[in-house]
């Protein structure tokens, strides 16, 4: 493979609470290759926005800190440059898609000033190209009468089109990657279609490469060509897509399969959908073996006492020492 | 004209408050064109009555009280309008950072705490004891009170603007700080100020009229609502038209002025918008 775009090696990320540390992020290894969409799935908590923020180094300030690792952007460690040098890849180099359309865009600014400011700081651009590059943005995502409606505010824009804008605001310098976190989960299911369509499409047109963060197998299924499954701040497999739907190896992955409702038409009647049962653990407290152990219903004396590591075969990793790659 | 008409239909406080305010504000303006010279003494027509000559007659030192009040009103506008764009001015950009950048917070918040705790009439009576009485010391004294309550209200904003998505994706797309704050903190700050400022108007031009009341402020021979309410005291049972006037110009406009100031907030605040 080649050079890759992003290389997360080792990512540690904590939280510093009163009531102790968070291990939000324990240990991540990664990467995103040129042109690559990677889907990075798990539950609400295991750690995956938390890894875009890393990336990005916008976690909150005076609570979360990354403390081990490296996050390797184009032969740079993103954490050991200063702020202003990290300001001037924000934005330009990769660019981020938020979960939320309603509230992304600042609703008293016209969208036409929010895509033209980040062509301004990173361009040098003057404001008379700057908004013209805004409408150019704004054609290219595909709303109509762009040149009159780079001057219209969020408010005048459906929740589908907004997130569209915040496309516009990402892609609009040509970004080597985008980190789009949950960009659809807030939008109804044929929107989601549409927005991850133009989305895919453009990449390919710009050349980016996607790190798409979801809860969703279906927009994973649909859009990317590796996948990452994360549980409690940990990696736990990684595999392409075909191969990750062909052959689920950890436990976990199979679970979240299985809990997936089918369509049918014929043959017996659907039955109850399977969950798995447990709850996610407290990353306060060391974990000891694997995260997934008292979850798991593979789980051994020895899942409980030693912590797996990675095993992989060709493209498929799998950390697990129940099953094998 | 349809539009203007249909806004007045809508806003009915704002239109009349600020009709009022407008007459005011023409008059005091054009005072020595509309009205005679407020300081002139003419012994023989002390006290009159309101009449043809002396249209809202006369104090105890024979001055025209209908020249006296219109040109009070300039004083109180001008202490008025002075406090509120002081006050924001000032309080604003200290808001913007004690919201914005927590180390100025803790630092600048304790001291603001302080300054609120200092009531504008002391400040204003040390003020003037030290100095010379002057309108300039009577706006510096009311403004140092105001300014911790604009930085509040302008805090106050920052904080929960600041938490908002649209603030980290303007992070994301690498803003500076100061950009944060001043293209997409500040507009949000706008409407609240302008609400805020008439408020100050009208307690400014009150606390002024308070402090020439009790002779304070400006220097009693200069005409001001307040001292002509002062020098009519003695007079009130055999001449109430002396504090007749200066006390309704002075009602009218704190009226006018709230008006405006609760239109403008019903206006401007965007969860009543959806109503119009």
């Amino acid at each position: 493979m080649a050079e890759p775009v992003l290389a997360v090696e080792d990512l540690r990320t904590h939280f510093f609470t009163q009531d102790g540390v968070t291990r939000a992020v324990d240990g991540l290894n990664f990467t995103v290759g040129a042109g690559e969409t990677l889907g990075i799935v798990g539950e609400s908590g295991c750690g995956k926005s938390v890894t875009a923020l890393s990336v990005m180094r916008l976690l909150p300030a005076g609570l979360g800190r990354t403390v081990g690792g490296k996050v390797l952007f184009g032969g740079r460690d993103l954490l050991q440059l200063d702020e202003a040098q990290m300001r001037r890849i924000r934005g330009d180099r990769i660019a981020m898609i938020f979960q939320e359309p309603m509230t992304s865009l600042n609703p008293v600014l016209s969208v036409g000033e929010q895509i033209a400011e980040s062509v301004m700081i990173h361009q040098g651009k003057t404001k008379a190209e700057a908004w013209a590059r805004a409408a150019e943005m704004l054609a290219l995502v595909r709303i109509a009468d762009a040149e009159r409606r780079v001057k219209d505010y969020p408010h005048q824009f459906s929740g589908g089109m907004r997130q569209r804008v915040m496309i516009a605001i990402a892609l609009s310098c040509h970004p080597q990657l985008l980190i789009a976190d949950e960009p659809t989960t807030a939008l109804d299911v044929t929107i989601q279609a549409q927005i991850l369509k133009l989305m895919i499409e453009l990449k390919s047109r710009i050349g980016a490469a996607i790190l798409l963060i979801t809860h969703d197998l279906g927009v994973v299924a649909e859009t990317c060509q590796r996948v990452v499954v994360m549980y409690a701040g940990r990696k736990v497999e990684e595999a392409s897509v075909l191969d990750l739907f062909d052959r689920p190896l950890h436990p976990y992955t199979r679970g979240l399969m299985a809990s997936i409702p089918r369509h049918r038409r014929a043959g017996p009647p659907p039955r109850r959908l399977q969950e798995i049962p447990g709850i996610v653990p407290n990353l306060r407290d060391p974990i000891a073996g694997c995260a997934f152990a008292p979850r798991c219903p593979l789980a051994t004396a020895r899942c409980t006492a030693e912590a797996p590591s990675l095993r992989s075969a060709g493209t498929h990793s799998v950390a697990c020492w129940e099953v094998t790659p | 004209m349809t539009r203007l008409r249909r806004f007045a239909r809508r806003n009915p406080t704002i239109v009349i408050g600020a009709v009022l305010l407008a007459v005011v504000t023409v008059l005091a303006v054009a005072a020595p064109l509309v009205a005679g010279d407020p300081m002139l003494l003419k012994p023989e027509d002390r006290l009159m009555p309101p009449g043809a000559r002396y249209w809202l007659g006369t104090d105890h030192l024979g001055r025209d009280i209908y020249a006296r009040t219109v040109f009070g009103a300039r004083i109180s506008l001008v202490v008025g309008l002075s406090v509120a764009v002081l006050s924001v001015a000032i309080g604003l950009g200290i808001g913007l950072a004690a919201g914005y950048w927590r180390r100025v917070d803790a630092l600048v918040m304790r001291f603001m705490d302080g300054m609120m705790a200092i009531p504008a009439i002391l400040l204003a009576i040390a003020l003037v004891s030290l100095n010379k009485a002057s309108v300039g010391i009577v706006i510096i004294a009311i403004t140092i009170p105001e300014v911790p309550r604009v930085v509040r209200l302008v805090r106050a904003v920052v904080l929960t603007v600041r938490e908002m998505p649209y603030i980290e994706a303007a992070v994301s797309g690498g803003s500076r700080g100061l950009k944060i704050v001043l293209r997409h903190i500040l507009p949000s700050t706008v409407a609240p100020l302008i609400v805020q400022a008439t408020y100050i108007t009208a307690s400014a031009i009150l606390i002024e009229a308070g402090l020439s009341f009790l002779g304070a402020g400006v220097p009693p021979e200069i005409p001001t609502w307040g001292n002509m309410i002062a020098q009519s005291r003695l007079f009130v049972v055999r001449a109430p038209w002396t504090i007749f006037a200066p006390g309704t110009a002075l009602a009218l406009v704190i009226l006018a002025v709230n008006l405006v100031g609760d239109g403008l907030r019903d206006f401007l605040d965007v969860r009543l918008a959806r109503r119009m």
